[in-house]
């Protein structure tokens, strides 16, 4: 998988490792600011609440 | 075998590989993407709850900002014991008042705001107080919960208090002074603790508490920790900051 992606990137290996590090941090961003607040109220530690 | 059979089963034998390697990849990256979440979970939900609950602080127009010391020093607010104001329960999510608790010192002042539920005040407002208890300085049982750990953790510290140790809650209006009486650990479920009079549901409030619930054990959800408390004096905002915020008492 990675392998793949690693030879169709283009340009040397420099331009390459900054694609993906760009990439990277992308999706890690994605992750903070969108994924990660959406799933947390399913995690199996987050039953705070009791109905009264 | 013949030479061609040998080339087939190689090549059958690498797209296996290939897939185990592909599969070996995913679950690398699965467990890269977990250990974000922890880091989102444990500290970045903490650097957005502390920066969410400062600026709605210092949105409030009445919040009273840290005393600074300077020469004259800050007007010292004469306690009061006779009836304090209180306010109406406010809409769900509206923030009516702080909590300062000098015991937690470098801790800044916390928003309460109406509500408990956590996409709309816990997780993003900081404190949160239950619905249908007592507001601040009325008779019954003044309840509010926070996290104890992430999203600001305001109940972070909740273990250091002492009895006796002022907890002191700012509305527009007045301080509340209350001074802790208790603390307990119970089960989620003991919800008598914020009965307007702690574990006896049913029977008629006398007395002023405040009563502070969050999570036991730390980064655990399975049991509560309890902090009760009952009301020391109130004092008008316009009179001066309470001496257990100037570093007295």
């Amino acid at each position: 998988m990675y392998a793949w992606l690693w030879r169709h990137l283009p340009g040397p290996t420099v331009v390459r490792v900054l694609i993906l590090a760009v990439a990277a941090l992308a999706v890690l961003a994605a992750c903070f600011v969108w994924v990660f607040p959406a799933i947390a109220p399913y995690m199996p530690f987050s039953e705070t609440t009791v109905g009264e | 075998m013949t030479r061609h059979a040998r080339r087939e089963q190689s090549r059958g034998t690498r797209a296996a590989l290939g897939a185990v390697g592909v599969v070996g990849e995913l679950m690398i990256t699965l467990g890269v993407l977990l250990l974000a979440f922890l880091v989102w979970q444990l500290w970045w939900t903490d650097v957005e709850g502390n920066r969410d609950q400062q600026a709605i602080v210092e949105g409030l127009p009445w919040a009273q900002p840290a005393p600074t010391p300077s020469a004259e020093g800050p007007r010292v607010a004469e306690p009061r014991h006779d009836e304090p104001p209180v306010l109406e329960e406010p809409a769900h999510a509206v923030t009516f008042a702080t909590l300062q608790v000098p015991r937690w010192d470098g801790e800044p002042a916390r928003p309460i705001s109406q509500g408990v539920d956590r996409a709309t005040v816990l997780d993003v407002l900081g404190i949160g107080h239950y619905p249908g208890t007592a507001m601040p300085g009325g008779v019954g049982n003044f309840a509010v919960a926070g996290h104890r750990t992430t999203y600001g953790k305001p109940f972070h510290r909740v273990a250091e208090l002492e009895v006796g140790d002022p907890l002191v809650v700012q509305t527009e209006e007045a301080w509340y002074v209350y001074r802790v009486t208790s603390t307990q650990i119970v089960r989620p479920q003991d919800v008598q603790v914020i009965a307007p009079v702690p574990d006896d549901p049913g029977a008629e409030p006398t007395e002023r508490m405040i009563t502070l619930t969050t999570c036991h054990p730390m980064y655990s959800a399975q049991e509560r920790f309890i902090v009760h408390g009952v009301l020391d004096y109130w004092a008008p905002v316009a009179d001066g900051t309470p001496a257990e915020l100037l570093g007295g008492a």
